[in-house]
């Protein structure tokens, strides 16, 4: 039982990133508190550089520390898109935390904890493995939710954030048991082999996977266990919750799609039925109920319960061999696309807010059109990719996704997809109405790096959107080698 | 010998209580102790099913350790975040955290 530096190499941009956390919480101490740009320099230098070796790392594929780690197509993927997330965090979070009066040196390392946390998470195939990168991740995003500390609503966010994230960890763990129970192993493969002899109780195992979908089904905040996220979102500092609501909605998915595609496809006919109106049931209730929201980050926390509906349509037909690869790749491409949009708007978001949370109605957004067209210009794009109007990526991913579930034969849940996207217009657009055709005097802020984040993930969202072809096939190969 | 469906129906059955608890109570550290006690069910779950099982497989008591040694900085953590709601608040009572709709 010796490792080898194949095993290091499976876990190399998680162990490097992890180190590099460690070290910095160290090197925070020496930073003087009127510097902490240097360690949000030194967290992103890190974030980079994990980055790069994620990338040198594309087109290798195998499975280390005993078969309890995999690096492979689809875990490259989603780590680069993870700490690109985490970049783009740190990079709306410089301005954001010191203009707010909470800047801390801390908040970058546990960025990079949660990043290295999400990035376990894609790589692992091991229910135990599973199991830490969920809390590892999850952790520092619960002191980070209630970073605003003494502010009164990100308290709250913070120990709302804990104790439903807490909750829905015993769900995870508890299914988790019973999995092991039914199959004796926790390892993915193990259990494949496993759930095909006849001696396994189906039963056991059964409850398990389910129980383990509502533990995600919390995380991912997919209705019904969506009910902490639009109070998190609402009182989390607002870098915190644009970082939240894809990072760990990417990490949430990835291990989603890991465990129940490669280690439950037996299931499927139980659970297909069950995604199936888990997804539906998102999709309409985060759409409608975000209409009625006066708050912007109420809004796009609704709004991103209703993408996580979206999503979830793509592990509907997991257990259809024909359509799986493509629905699956479908869903990769539309978490990028979420990201990228999801990172602009919360950039936009920052940039009209002030202390003591003002700043955060729609209202707020009026007149924006004609005092700083570019930012309003910005934050159409990203409103028309939530809708999923052209020329955004937020509409190639659901075109995407539309094609592989009807080609899985659930036209049902495509028809509610199109329809609820047709609600979420009215909301989405109201934002553009405001900014546009009313009067008011928006008054923002200037940073650099928060207009870069901006501008980037505009032209990205745009760009993309034409040239789709080249992601969807990095998607499809990443997907391909999963099985 | 005591069958493992026993164990397995005394677990459930704290797992219910401790979910019952997180559901009703009101006081936050209320929440966190039935929170314990659903992953302190889990913990007996997995080390009936290792001493039933394959006893050579190490992997559920490796398990079991894992979940309380997480559990426990899970809690370090909540506690942590109870007292800073405390210091500004004065109360832990979920009920009047309320400031955000629920």
């Amino acid at each position: 039982m010796n490792l080898t530096s194949q095993d290091y190499q499976v876990l190399a941009p998680y162990i490097l990133l992890t180190a590099w956390a460690c070290v910095l919480l160290l090197v925070d101490l020496f930073i003087p508190k009127e510097r902490k740009s240097v360690t949000a320099l030194l967290a992103a230098l890190g974030l980079a550089v994990t980055l790069g070796v994620t990338l040198s790392q594309v087109g290798i594929e195998q499975v280390g520390f005993f078969n309890m780690a995999a690096l492979d197509g689809f875990s490259t993927f989603v780590n680069a898109l993870l700490l690109v997330s985490g970049i783009l965090g740190i990079a709306l979070a410089h301005g954001y935390v010191k203009r707010m009066g909470i800047e801390r040196g801390e908040y970058y390392t546990l960025l990079l904890f949660s990043v290295s946390g999400m990035m376990l998470m894609a790589q692992a195939t091991d229910l135990i493995i599973v199991f830490i990168a969920l809390e590892l991740l999850s952790i520092p995003l619960y002191v980070l939710a209630a970073f605003a500390r003494p502010q009164l609503s990100s308290e709250e966010a913070g120990m709302k954030y804990f104790l439903l994230g807490a909750f829905a960890t015993g769900f995870v763990v508890y299914g988790t048991a019973l999995v092991f129970g039914a199959t004796g192993t926790t390892s993915l493969a193990g259990i494949v082999a496993a759930a095909a002899s006849p001696s396994t109780s189906t039963l056991l195992l059964t409850i398990g996977a389910a129980l383990v979908l509502v533990g995600f089904g919390f995380k991912v905040a997919a209705v019904p266990f969506h009910m902490w996220t639009p109070d998190v979102y609402q009182g989390a500092p607002t870098a915190v919750t644009a970082f939240m609501a894809s990072g760990a909605k990417i990490a949430g998915f990835a291990a989603l799609l890991r465990v129940f595609a490669t280690a439950f496809p037996a299931l499927a006919v139980d659970m297909t039925a069950v995604l199936w109106a888990l997804a539906a049931l998102t999709m309409i209730v985060g759409n409608v109920i975000a209409i009625s929201q006066t708050d912007i980050k109420r809004m796009l926390a609704y709004s991103s319960i209703a993408h996580a509906g979206y999503i979830l349509m793509a592990f509907v037909p997991y257990g259809n061999p024909a359509v799986r690869d493509v629905s699956i790749a479908a869903g990769l491409f539309y978490l990028v696309a979420y990201a990228f949009t999801n990172f602009g708007a919360w950039g936009v978001v920052i940039a009209l807010e002030k202390k003591e949370e003002k700043g955060l109605a729609i209202a707020d957004y009026a007149g924006l059109g004609r005092k700083h067209p570019l930012l309003a210009a910005a934050m159409t794009v990203f409103m028309l990719s939530l809708v999923g109007l052209p020329p955004t990526l937020g509409l190639v991913g659901k075109v995407y996704l539309f094609r592989a579930v009807i080609a899985g034969g659930f036209t049902g849940l495509a028809i509610i997809g199109v329809l609820t996207s047709l609600i979420s217009a009215y909301y989405y657009l109201r934002v553009v109405v405001t900014m546009y055709m009313k009067e008011g005097e928006p008054e923002t802020v200037r940073e650099t790096w928060l207009s870069l984040t901006t501008a980037l993930t505009a032209i990205v969202t745009v760009v993309f959107s034409l040239l789709p072809q080249s992601l969807f096939e990095w998607a499809s190969t990443a997907v391909l080698k999963l099985f | 010998m005591v069958p493992l469906s026993w164990y397995l129906i005394f677990a459930a059955a704290l797992f219910s209580i401790g979910m019952f608890g997180v559901l009703s109570r009101r006081n936050a550290v209320a929440i966190l102790l039935g929170i314990e006690l659903m992953l302190n069910s889990v913990n007996i779950n997995l080390a009936a099913f290792w001493r039933y099982g394959d006893v050579h497989l190490m992997a559920g008591q490796v398990f079991a350790i894992i979940v309380f040694a997480v559990a426990a900085a899970e809690v370090a953590v909540g506690l942590a975040l109870v007292i800073s709601v405390y210091r500004s608040r004065r109360t832990v009572v979920a009920d009047e955290i309320d400031m955000m709709k629920w």
